[in-house]
């Protein structure tokens, strides 16, 4: 079906007829026309943000949470700009979101005019893809093959740019109709891969699941077959900071969190394992540490719908391409019609072993009754929220390790961090994105003081919209992680990481409108937490922590999973002049 | 390596032509890419090879189907075997990429360049080049007193000697097209 509109009208019917019903935004100059459409109508939500970068972050927070693309919507030149550090992210992270940028009308472009930038220039290499639209016939069409390119394959941003001039202009709308671009990801495994890696699961002797973002991304079918594989082999499960909830925290065959800032047990199994099956995981560098001796004696399948993540770190003896969905599914297929085989005896005296790792306690520290230590603030607002419909973000550092390390996950969706990119203020605005998307439920953003200076503009956001979140801040005055290698690598040489001009938390939720709790006293802590969960309206939490607190285990840069620190007493001099190039 | 069922030819659909990877060796790959033919595209290609720190030796694009809008790209580039399995792979990636291949594993493969070459020279320098040129069956396009332009065509090897001949003989300008390849048989 046709019909005749102008190409503002063409954006808000095709963001309808995508099913959106949030739009993250900021009006300017070269958007106009399309802000004019969104005023006229009641079913699309308009959130205005603060800065483009947090419609971005909200927008993706929005789609991690709900597994629905996100939307954000901006202006030319700065507004599209102010976006990038986001695309980038949800392209380290695949995660869907689609932003729309207003551009300077088509007769004028490339004469430097009033706010013009070359945005698909800029966005080409931190999006899947992106379009400059230079005819309204052609609009609609390109809107509904951004969709189906943002969430199609390995989930991506997708940007979509659009004169002003396009925006005005009348042309023919068209309907969205399964795509027939050549743009069609292969979902199913090769079936002889398959096969090959359930006979090596009927023989492992120290299996390992390595699970990651890609168990989220593929939906909640994949976390459920993956429970299933899990639970019917009795195969110990680890996962990526951005796979946690995929496999429940709760679950007998989890291990924890790997990786630099991984679990003891976790990483042990990834070193000393025979079979090492990764799903939807891409051998990041804060997983693999050194690569000569990342897992040195096992065999190594990887699930991964993008080819590209194949061979590219780690090499691979049964390489999968498909959607994990569809992969396991027919793994469990096949491997119940081959008889439900595991090698039990030595799988139970693999997982004794795992028992024995875990028994370090890698996760102890020493508590205070003076201070609060971070790990004690995060274990107190697991205990008060766990039975809450509850959904995590957080900023990057130190206490994002932490909050990783001591929140426990049940379920996929509710965990949202910055984990390839590393973005510091990503919290906040993700946050709100998670609220508008799930009204009712407990969102916390699990924040350092630093990172939530970032883009503490969207409280503003959070106020005019009545989001009720909360804002946990682990305020040490330091910005942690970065001190933490300063301590381990630069000689205690603490560079500009500190800060010694904080606001006043509590005032300055006030002075947004929100409710401010300061808490210094272990004793109190219980206490303000719940104050934070029962308040109705977002509150900005200062938890004043101990301020040298260093974040372990951690495997240093330039070493292998199996010389990782536990504590303070192994630090002295463990990276070389070789591991301190490395980030 | 028997494992990976090692198969030929690199598509985007395919991940198991895995040759042995890890290795050192640098080797040199022609790599023919099909595109859609809209604006970008280019940058795109040019954009992960500079992005990932790949090499590109030559490139050359130009639309060969106006009907179905596709361009072709055909990139020589070096690299061990696991960079050259990540180019194949990254490219295919790319949206509007419709299909690669790697001319060097799926081949033999016929390769041809054409370069115009401008030697200034008098007396037995002039004639000797243009004896040369007969040889290497380049064709004279241009002539003064003091200078011809050859246009010689051939595998970038033959136009490097004859380049190499030409420069004692007066060479001052060298342009070429850089390689177009195509698979030989059906």
């Amino acid at each position: 079906m046709t019909r005749e509109m102008t190409g503002a009208k063409m954006v808000v019917q095709a963001l309808k007829d995508q099913g959106v019903d949030t739009v993250f935004g900021y009006p300017g100059g070269a958007v106009l026309p399309i802000y004019d459409e969104i005023f006229l109508q009641n079913d699309i939500r308009h959130i205005l943000v603060r800065h483009e970068q947090g419609a971005v972050h909200a927008a993706e927070g929005y789609a991690r949470s709900t597994g629905k693309p996100g939307v954000a919507l901006v202006t030319s030149g700065p507004g599209a700009t102010n976006a990038v550090t986001g695309l980038t992210d949800a392209l380290l992270d695949s995660i869907p979101i689609v932003v729309l940028t207003g551009q300077v009308p088509t007769f004028m472009i490339g004469s430097d005019a009033f706010q013009e930038a070359d945005t698909v220039g800029i966005t080409r290499p931190c999006t899947k893809h992106n379009w400059l639209v230079k005819d309204t016939d052609s609009l609609a069409e390109t809107m509904h093959e951004a969709f189906h390119v943002a969430t199609s394959g390995r989930p991506g941003p997708v940007l979509i740019d659009i004169p002003k001039d396009v925006q005005f202009a009348s042309g023919e709308y068209t309907s969205p109709k399964p795509s027939t671009s050549h743009y069609q990801p292969v979902m199913k495994g090769d079936l002889e891969e398959i096969t090959e890696l359930v006979a090596a699961m009927e023989t492992a002797k120290k299996p390992v699941f390595y699970t990651g973002g890609g168990v989220i991304n593929s939906g909640p079918a994949a976390s459920q077959l993956l429970r299933e594989l899990v639970d019917s082999t009795g195969f110990p499960i680890t996962s990526t900071l951005m796979g946690l909830g995929a496999y429940p925290a709760s679950g007998e065959n989890w291990l924890g969190m790997l990786g630099m800032h991984g679990l003891y047990e976790a990483n042990l199994a990834m070193h000393d394992c025979d079979l090492m099956i990764n799903i939807g995981a891409r051998f990041d560098d804060r997983i693999t540490g050194r690569i000569d001796a990342f897992s040195p004696n096992s065999k190594k399948a990887h699930i991964d719908i993008d080819p590209s993540s194949i061979n590219k770190v780690i090499r691979v003896d049964i390489p999968i391409v498909g959607d994990v969905a569809h992969v396991l599914e027919d793994i469990l297929k096949v491997w119940k019609a081959r008889g439900r085989k595991t090698d039990a005896a030595a799988v139970s005296k693999w997982q004794a072993q795992i028992s024995d790792w875990r028994k370090v306690n890698c996760l102890a520290y020493t508590n205070s009754e003076k201070t609060i230590k971070p790990q004690y603030a995060l274990q107190r607002l697991e205990e008060l929220t766990k039975n809450h419909d509850r959904y995590i973000t957080t900023e990057v550092g130190q206490h994002q390790m932490w909050a990783a390390q001591y929140l426990g996950f049940e379920d996929p969706n509710r965990w949202m961090t910055s984990g390839g990119l590393g973005t510091m203020g990503y919290g906040t605005p993700a946050s709100i994105g998670v609220q508008m998307a799930h009204p009712d439920a407990l969102v916390i953003n699990v924040a350092g003081e630093a990172s939530w200076l970032m883009n503490m503009q969207e409280m503003g956001t959070a106020v005019q919209y009545r989001l009720p979140v909360k804002q946990f801040i682990l305020n040490n005055e330091r910005l942690g992680m970065v001190r933490q290698w300063q301590e381990l690598l630069h000689g205690e040489r603490y560079s500009h990481s500190w800060s010694e001009a904080l606001p006043d938390f509590v005032k300055l939720a006030e002075a947004f409108g929100a409710k401010g709790i300061l808490c210094s006293d272990p004793a109190d802590l219980d206490d303000a937490i719940m104050e934070m969960i029962n308040y109705d309206g977002p509150v900005i939490f200062d938890c004043l922590v101990e301020k040298h607190e260093n974040c372990f285990p951690m495997i240093p840069s330039g070493k292998a999973h199996n010389e990782m620190l536990l504590g303070e007493a192994e630090t002295q001099g463990v990276i070389d002049s070789k591991g301190s190039v490395l980030v | 390596m028997s494992a990976l069922h090692i198969k030929k030819g690199a598509t985007r659909h395919s991940a198991y032509n895995l040759r042995p990877t890890f290795s050192d060796v640098q080797e040199r790959h022609t790599i023919a890419v099909l595109v859609e033919n809209e604006p970008g595209v280019l940058a795109r290609v040019i954009g992960l090879f500079s992005g990932r720190g790949y090499n590109i030796e030559s490139l050359t694009v130009a639309e060969v189907d106006h009907t179905g809008h596709l361009s072709r790209i055909t990139i020589v580039t070096t690299g061990t075997p696991q960079v050259i399995e990540q180019i194949k792979a990254q490219l295919g990636r790319i949206v509007t990429v419709h299909d690669v291949h790697d001319l060097t594993v799926e081949g033999p493969s016929v390769e041809r360049e054409l370069a115009i070459i401008k030697v200034v020279g008098e007396g037995d320098k002039r004639v000797e080049a243009l004896r040369l040129a007969d040889i290497f069956r380049a064709n004279v396009v241009d002539s003064t007193l003091n200078s011809f332009i050859f246009e010689i065509t051939g595998a970038p090897d033959k136009i490097d000697a004859f380049a190499d001949l030409m420069r004692p003989l007066g060479l001052v300008e060298v342009a070429r097209t850089g390689v177009a390849a195509l698979l030989r048989g059906d």
